[in-house]
């Protein structure tokens, strides 16, 4: 049963992938971009990853896609209209290309994870008792590594993070006219 | 529980659906969208192999770390996308071919 809803979040996910991508209409996409972020945040859950879930939802639903849509708000209409003209010539030369590259690639990926035949990888198999179960409290587990073994990387993620808001705020201002 | 390579085949389906909006479109906020795709597929393989890990927690707290980057890089690519707008009045990367106005 549970194995049912993974593989429904899973669809879902690589269907509104798909759709974000060969829909026209960038409002579209972008609101197609947040349903599939929505359904990756439930295959976290299944991965026993329930914070990370949520902190995908916070972050990406509550900041990103609110950026997105301000960035298209401020730019104007001309984006979609170029959009659409783009839209009128289906599958030039470019397209077929491009797609040509990207299902090699699948091929590649999807080949290499079917030869490593990793259905719980070798190198996890020692100790079954270390894997996560349902009923741990995993932001717990994540609290106390991150203010112990990952304290460096922890404020060096902060740091890079208000670095690049501070940047970010600094380049899209309005330069004062001399 | 799911089996480690379903979850790293959705990853890799959504990786390359990523990579095809990267190369195609001609909207610089779509192309954004498809390297958010590529990092998800990442972080969802991050996720899967946390799950065998309950002593350091390394997947997990490293798909929190790229959760952030990812913001970071979506702050500062949206604000040079409004910047070239405002330079060029067009975002389709074609059209942008000088570094110098």
């Amino acid at each position: 049963m549970t194995e049912l809803v993974f593989y429904i979040f899973a669809f879902l996910v690589l269907l509104s992938a798909l759709l974000a991508v060969t829909v026209s209409g960038l409002v579209r996409s972008i609101f197609l971009f947040f349903a599939t972020l929505f359904s990756a945040a439930g295959l976290y859950v299944f991965a026993l990853a329930d914070f990370i879930a949520i902190t995908q939802v916070i972050v990406y639903v509550g900041g990103v896609l609110v950026l997105m849509l301000f960035a298209f708000m401020l730019s104007d209409k001309d984006v979609l209209n170029t959009l659409q003209k783009m839209q009128q010539k289906v599958f030039g030369m470019q397209h077929i290309a491009a797609l040509l590259v990207a299902v090699a690639f699948l091929v590649v990926l999807v080949t290499v994870i079917t030869k490593t035949d990793a259905e719980i990888p070798g190198w996890m198999q020692v100790s079954p008792e270390k894997f996560v179960q349902p009923e741990d409290n995993t932001a717990n587990l994540i609290g106390v590594q991150v203010m112990t073994r990952y304290l460096l990387p922890f404020e060096l993620v902060s740091v890079f993070l208000m670095m690049a808001l501070v940047g970010a705020a600094h380049i899209a201002r309005k330069e004062p006219r001399s | 529980m799911i089996p480690f390579t379903h979850f790293m085949l959705v990853g890799a389906i959504l990786f390359c659906i990523g990579l095809y909006a990267v190369l195609t479109k001609r909207n610089a906020i779509q192309i954004l969208i498809g390297i958010e795709f590529m990092i998800n597929a990442a972080i969802i393989n991050f996720v899967a192999a946390g799950q065998y890990d309950k002593d350091r927690m390394g997947g997990q707290l490293f798909a929190l770390f790229a959760i952030v980057m990812a913001a970071a890089a979506v702050a500062v690519a949206l604000a040079i996308i409004l910047k070239v707008y405002q330079h060029y009045k067009t975002i389709d990367p074609d059209k942008i071919d000088q570094l110098r106005n």
